[in-house]
């Protein structure tokens, strides 16, 4: 962990902090209305809000996990700096890859 | 005279090196007896050959960090009654260091990476000009007082669980005082000091356990002087000042 790396870890906690409330608002919301999938993507099909919303989050979540994972494998396993940060930033595209495919699931599909 | 009471201590003390073992002895259970006390008591009327290190006996000097029953202590100012377990008393050498022999752990790597995080106070005047006055109360000379108190006993260091995960960690004691120096402004090396403990295995590895905070013998507070160094280096980076 170095300045930079912590300055981005605390930064993306305290932008998914928001997000998550909300994200938990609207599952209570949802359930609460019985609102079914389909009435829920007749929401987000082209919604470009909701877009941003998750896409948001994904690239934060990608960000701040993949972080972490890089002081886990550094503090857990015999690896160094290097095979560290090679091994979470390709953990963090994996995230970003998988949330894409999600948002793009709920908005554009 | 200290005074033999009938009981008598059943000590463990660690002998060899890294893949020692421990051995048992039983020493006189005395009042007032330090762990220290205990030590000496087997060299000299036990085992002539065991090793261990201390010299001042006030805790002053910082040599005599053992871990006692589990845990990192300066053995001169612990008393046998405060920690000893149903009479029986395990010692061993600090952790997270290099065994050299019984009770002597290598202290090189604690050292080194005081030196690593800029913890050598480089002046920037020579002595032939007059000596700048600091002023008890000025803000910047309360902050270092706070952190000044350090003996370099290695028990923060021993003590703390990010050392021992992390092999680069420059560890408690050393950023500690890396703080104390960043508060004085007579030090000419607090750039390259600020770029050392933000880098990896500085200060922003810390976990904020407070081992060192509870263990420290000398009641400092390494967590508080860390998360401070940690703010200064965060601003330090946002306004451009710090290339990691
Ligand atoms: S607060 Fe930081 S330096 Fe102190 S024991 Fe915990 S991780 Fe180590
Ligand atoms: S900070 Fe405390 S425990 Fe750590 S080396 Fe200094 S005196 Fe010992
Ligand atoms: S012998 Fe000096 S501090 Fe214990």
């Amino acid at each position: 962990m170095n300045v930079r790396l912590y300055i981005w870890q605390r930064g993306t906690a305290a932008l998914m902090a928001p997000l998550v409330l909300i994200h938990l608002a609207v599952m209570f919301y949802a359930t609460r209305q019985g609102l079914t999938a389909h009435d829920i993507l007749g929401r987000t099909r082209g919604s470009i809000a909701w877009a941003m919303f998750y896409g948001t989050f994904v690239v934060a979540a990608a960000i701040h996990a993949s972080i972490g994972i890089r002081n886990i494998l550094v503090e857990w396993l015999p690896v160094r700096d290097r095979a560290a940060a090679f091994l979470s930033s390709g953990l963090g595209i994996l995230l970003i890859l998988l949330g894409a495919r999600a948002v793009f699931a709920v908005v554009f599909a | 005279m200290p005074q033999a009471d009938n009981a008598s201590l059943t000590v463990s003390i660690w002998r060899g090196g890294q893949d020692g073992n421990f051995e048992t002895y039983s020493v006189p259970n005395r009042q007032n007896q330090t762990v220290l006390d205990v030590v000496t008591h087997v060299q000299r009327h036990i085992d002539p050959t065991l090793s261990y290190r201390f010299a001042c006996r006030v805790g002053m000097c910082g040599s005599c960090g053992m871990t006692v029953n589990g845990r990192p202590r300066w053995t001169c100012r612990t008393h046998v009654s405060k920690v000893a377990k149903d009479g029986k008393l395990q010692i061993a050498p600090l952790s997270n260091l290099p065994v050299i022999k019984d009770l002597a752990a290598d202290m090189q790597p604690f050292f080194e990476k005081w030196q690593k995080a800029g913890g050598v106070f480089e002046p920037s005047k020579s002595r032939a000009e007059p000596v700048e006055p600091i002023r008890p109360n000025e803000p910047q000379r309360i902050a270092a007082d706070e952190g000044i108190e350090c003996i370099n006993c290695g028990v923060c260091y021993a003590g703390c669980d990010t050392v021992r995960w992390n092999d680069d960690y420059l560890g408690p004691a050393a950023l500690n005082r890396a703080w104390t120096l960043m508060n004085d402004r007579r030090d000419s090396a607090q750039k390259p000091r600020l770029a050392a403990v933000a880098a990896n295995g500085g200060c922003h590895a810390c976990h904020t356990h407070q081992s060192c905070q509870e263990y420290c013998p000398q009641s400092l507070n390494p967590t508080g002087s860390i998360s401070l160094l940690k703010r200064l280096a965060t601003k330090a980076y946002l306004k451009g000042e710090l290339k990691p």
